[in-house]
This record gives structure tokens, sequence and C-alpha cells, in this order.
């Protein structure tokens, strides 16, 4: 960051001045420590020097102009102002709710569940994510689905975000893609442990509230041979 | 009318109005501004978003935050530990804002008023009797209390404060808290001496100990009151360091905070929870006002604003002696009525007073904490022998002064 600056290295490489060297073992050797002087003892100096510092940061901050949102959330450089305006500050501050950094790609947010074309559930309760969720916070209860192909779908699908360690192994167990952490937001502060769980219609529901496609560009189901004959 | 004017001379009056107006919510905002005045100093925001929940638009930058702190402290649990002195720790709180609500009383936060003259001008060379003289009666002076002995009062009265920390380690039946109460008596000890000291030469200099006095007369007879070169900023530079240290320490905060020490044994408060805690943190917030009060007022002339006279702005003024007083005349005047000259001068005071807590927030955020042995070789070896030599000084300087006739 700027403003802190650094003393001047001192040279690491030449070592404590040597006074004298053993004859008897040239590895042993005779150094000058090196103590920190008394010269300050009213501390006047340091305190200063440390008032200076601490009051550079103060008035460029007090005085200068925060910088816009979005930079501050990309870390981006900013123009330098002109000379008439205050210049900007090193706050680096970014107010949360109303303001967010810039998340990677990849970032895992709240769970969504899938939709078909149809609008259905998109999981067919293979029970893979409950078997690999190290956090057993995934609750599945199955029951048979009208779609013939695909046997299967939840009747019962809760995600305690609670206990949920966001480690994204549910999505990457998957077989169908049907869970999916790409919304994007974070878990909401719950004031009463049950309302950290996210039902079925919940999680399907994200989707649209988050604004992105419900649907995979996977296919899936359709007319298969029923199994049962 | 007559029984106004007395009630408002009365010193509770002033008292009370002293501090529920000026050093209660400055005392509050303190605990605002340090958090906010702290993180601008770390390049961070700071608190800025407490608000109503009915109007969540009333932000104003977080000054609602001591409101907020304040509703906490009184809403949360007053718990008393098993084995303290019931009595004592009761008492140790109020023995530690007590004090510091009580020196205050010795501070002169404005000039006299005369109220059947607001409107008009305070012209020093008006006839004390007859046609046009000045009605100067039931005149209302701001200050509490105008002791003879005034500043020693501030030494006496805030040694007692010590008492509360003191008392607040014994009382509380833990051994973290005891050292904290044992290290506090002794770091208060130790600056006790050295600031009582360091305030000799200006007491020397000035010829009095009245906090009143020292604003009126300035360093010289020969400058008004009101040039900031006749303060005793200049006269005596190395007090007013000496003295700014010591009173630091004796408020307990960084860098003399090892009465607290909070990584180490968190204080003799240890045990208080809820709003006797919250005395004490407000005690020490007042303690801070009441400092710059006092090197605003031996220091800084106190409520003088630079260049303005008892009748208005003068440049080029000299002192001479009218009616048996000396008063500031001459020179090219800016004539302003009483009532501003009042309103300006009370403003800054409490503008100087202000600029020194900030100084003194600026200080607590900048230094770290002393070692014990540091603190002891600070106040003991350093402190106290340049408090003594520069009293020597001074009275030399003031000799030669005064056979030189300079003041
Ligand atoms: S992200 Fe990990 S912990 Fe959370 S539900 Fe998926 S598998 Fe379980
Ligand atoms: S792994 Fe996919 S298909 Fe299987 S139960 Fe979980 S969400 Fe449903």
């Amino acid at each position: 960051m700027a403003g802190h600056g650094h003393e001047e290295a001192h040279d690491e490489t030449a070592g404590p001045k040597v006074l004298a060297v053993s004859k008897v073992s040239p590895k042993v050797r005779t150094i000058a420590v090196v103590r920190p002087s008394e010269h300050d003892v009213t501390y006047l100096e340091a305190a200063r020097k440390g008032l200076g510092v601490t009051l550079r940061h103060f008035m460029k901050n007090f005085f200068g102009k925060r910088r816009p949102a979005e930079a501050l959330a990309k870390g981006e450089a900013v123009e330098p102002r002109s000379r008439f305006k205050p210049a900007w500050n090193e706050i680096e501050t970014i107010q949360y709710p109303e303001e967010k950094t810039h998340y990677p790609e990849r970032f895992r947010g709240l769970h969504r569940l899938m939709q078909r074309e149809d609008g259905n559930v998109r999981c067919v309760a293979c029970m893979c994510c409950p078997t690999v969720c190290p956090a057993n916070c995934i609750t599945i209860i199955p029951a048979e689905s009208d779609d013939k192909g695909v046997e299967k779908k939840p009747a019962v699908f809760e995600i305690d975000e609670l206990r949920c360690v966001v480690c994204g192994l549910c999505v990457e167990a998957c077989p169908c893609d049907a869970i999916r952490m790409d919304s994007g937001v974070h878990a909401k502060p719950v004031e009463n442990r049950g309302d950290a769980i996210m039902t079925r219609e919940l999680l399907l529901g994200l989707s649209a509230d988050v604004g992105k496609d419900p649907q995979s560009t996977a296919t899936q189901g359709g007319e298969g041979p029923d199994w049962r004959g | 009318m007559k029984t106004l004017y007395t009630v408002l001379d009365h010193p509770a009056t002033k008292w009370v109005l002293l501090v529920f107006v000026l050093v209660m919510p400055l005392a509050s905002l303190l605990t605002w501004a340090e958090r906010r005045q702290s993180a601008m100093m770390q390049d961070r925001l700071g608190p800025n978003r407490a608000a109503p929940t009915f109007a969540p638009w009333l932000k104003l930058k977080g000054i609602l935050h001591f409101v907020a702190d304040a509703i906490k402290m009184i809403s949360k649990e007053d718990f008393v530990p098993g084995n303290v002195h019931k009595g004592l720790f009761t008492l140790a709180p109020l023995l530690a804002i007590g004090p510091v609500l009580v020196a205050f009383a010795i501070i002169p936060f404005g000039p006299t008023i005369f109220p059947h003259e607001l409107t008009s001008t305070l012209d020093p060379l008006a006839p004390t009797s007859g046609e046009g003289a000045l009605n100067l009666a039931d005149s209302i002076r701001l200050q509490v209390a105008s002791f003879d002995y005034g500043l020693l009062f501030y030494f006496a009265v805030l040694t007692l404060a010590n008492y509360g920390g003191t008392l607040a380690g014994w009382a509380s039946y833990n051994k973290w808290a005891l050292l904290g109460g044992l290290r506090s008596s002794s770091q208060m000890m130790s600056y006790e001496v050295a600031m009582g000291l360091s305030l000799m030469g200006c007491f020397l200099l000035v010829g009095s100990l009245e906090p009143g006095y020292i604003v009126g007369a300035g360093a010289s007879s020969k400058l008004s009151p009101s040039n900031p070169l006749n303060w005793l900023w200049l006269w005596q530079f190395p007090a007013l360091i000496l003295f700014t240290t010591a009173a630091i320490a004796e408020t307990k905060r960084a860098p003399f905070d090892i009465p607290e020490g909070e990584p180490e044994i968190i204080g003799y408060f240890v045990e208080y929870s809820g709003l006797r805690w919250g005395l004490f943190f407000l005690a020490e917030f007042i303690e801070i006002v009441f400092i710059s009060a006092v090197i605003t007022t031996v220091f800084f002339g106190g409520y003088q604003v630079p260049f303005l006279d008892p009748d208005g702005f003068r440049i080029g003024g000299y002192m001479a002696e009218v009616n048996g007083q000396l008063v500031s005349t001459g020179g090219s005047t800016f004539k302003l009525p009483h009532a501003l000259v009042t309103a300006l001068q009370i403003g800054a005071f409490g503008l100087k007073v202000i600029l020194l807590c900030w100084f003194q927030l600026l200080v607590r955020w900048t230094l770290p904490r002393f070692r014990a042995d540091q603190l002891m070789n600070l106040g003991w070896k350093l402190l106290l022998p340049l408090a003594l030599a520069w009293t020597m000084l001074s009275a030399l300087f003031k000799l030669a002064a005064m056979s030189f006739g300079w003041v």
C-alpha cells in the first residue's frame, strides 16, 4: 500500500561484523552485537515520526474522496483527480450489502435445483449428493416419478445451509446437472435454525430470484423403455 | 429578572450547564469519534451506519453509534460476581467519574457576561458613572468556582479519581483486576508529581494558580491577553510538552495504558459489566475532555479568540491603565456587540477543546504501549527532573523579566 515506506533494508548478505576468528576452528567467530541505540530516551523523535505517519493517513482519508465502489471492488486503479478537487483517499473498505467485490466465476453461492423444460425438478433422486456430502446436510425422500423414463423424483429435497460447508461436492457428484451452486448469493442470516433449511420449492425458485436460466443445456430423460415392462 | 440572574450565576446552575451541555455530549461523541478517527488513520471507514429502525436513512456518518452504545450498556445485565466486596465494588465506578466532573468547576469556559449590556459594545474607555456608563450589574461569570488555589484543586481532586481504579481492582476479588488496580495507582503516583511540577513554571510566570486569572492575564501585562503570542504555549513550550505527556498518562490510555493492559491483564474493570463498566469508560473520555480543557486554559488562552478584545477585534493596540484596571486599547478596532463577542469566545473555547481531544486520540492511536519499566523510567528519570529544571529556568526567566521590566 502506498504510504508505508520501508526503511533502507540493511545489507543482509554482509552479515554481522566479525571481530575475531578462532584459530582452532574458523567457524567459531566473535561478532559485534548490534543493540538498539539508547540515544532517544525521550521517545520524542519516534513519537514525532509516528504521529507524522498517522496524521498523513488521517488527513488524506479525511479530506480525500473515497474511490468509486466499482474500482474498489475490482481492485482497479483510478485516474488521478484534477488538482483542484480533493485527491482520492486510501480507504479500502467495501461497504458490503450495498457494494460487493468482484466474485470469481466459480464462486459457490447458495444451491439451486435445475428444472426441465416442463418446469419439473431435474433431480432423479439418485442419492449421489447426500452420499457424498461431508456435512450430511442434504435430505432427500425419493418418490416415484410420473415420467417412466426417469423413475424417481425427490418428494422432499432439503439442504440445511447452516451445516453445509460449501464444498461443492454435491454439484460434482450429480450425474444429471440437477444441482448447481452458481446462484452467486450468500446464505441469508436467520434467527431460527430451521429457517436456514432450504426446501425443494426454495431451491427450485432460486433461479428465478437471481435471474439465471433454470434449465440445463444437457438433455435428460425423455421417452425410454419402461423397465417395469 | 434579578432572581433569574442570581439563579444563572449560581455555581450549581453553571455546573449543570457545563457538564450536561458541553462535557457529557462531547465525551459521548468522543466514543464515536475515537472509532472513526482511528479508522481514518488506518485506511478504514469505521462505524458509519447506526440508524433508528424507523428512519434508516438517518445515518449521520454513524454519530448515532454512541446512542446505540448507551442503550446497549443500560440494557445489559448488571452482573456482580459472588466474592466481590459489594460496597466498594459499587463505589469504585462512581469514584472514577465523580472527581473529574467536580474538577470541571475550575475551568473558565467563557468570559463574564453582563446581561444588561448584551447589545452594546463594552468600550473600556466608557465612564464608570453618569451619562454613557455601562451597567455592569448582575454579571454572570462563566466559571463555576474561581478559587485562588485553582489548579491545585484540580490536582487534589483528580487524585481521588485514582481511588476508583485501585478500589475497583481490590474489590473485584480477581488477581488480574488487582494487578491492574496496583499498576494504576503506581502509574498515577509517578506521573502526578511530574504533572504538578510541570505547571509550576506557568504559575510563576503568570503569578496565579487561578485558571480564570491565567486566561485573563496571559504571560505578560504588556500584551493583550487575546494575543496568541501572549498565551503560555510559546513561553512555556517545554512545560506544554511535559504536562501533555503526564496528563495523557493520567487518562490511563495508550501509550500509558498498562493499568488496563488489554492483552495481558484486561485491567481493574475486568469484573465489571453493563453500565458500571460504562461509567469507567465514560470517565476515561471525560478525562480526555478535562485534560483538553486544562491545556486550553493554561497554554492556549482558554476562551480567548486571537485579537478579540471585549470590545471587538483589535490590531496594533496596547495595554493601558484605565480607572485602575489594565485594559487593551488603542490601535484599529472592529467593534462588536458584547453578545457576539461572548458567543465567539465560548465557541473558541469549544473548538480548542475539540482540537486537543482530537490530538489526544491521534496520540492514542499512534504510539504503542510502554513497558512498565519504560513507563517508570520516563516518569521518574525524565519527566520529573526536566520539570524541576524547567521550573528553575522559569523562575530565573521571571526574575530577569521583572528586573528588566519586561512584564
Ligand atoms: S456443498 Fe458440500 S456440504 Fe454443502 S450440500 Fe453440497 S456436498 Fe454437502
Ligand atoms: S446427485 Fe443430483 S440427481 Fe442425484 S439426488 Fe442429488 S441432485 Fe438429485
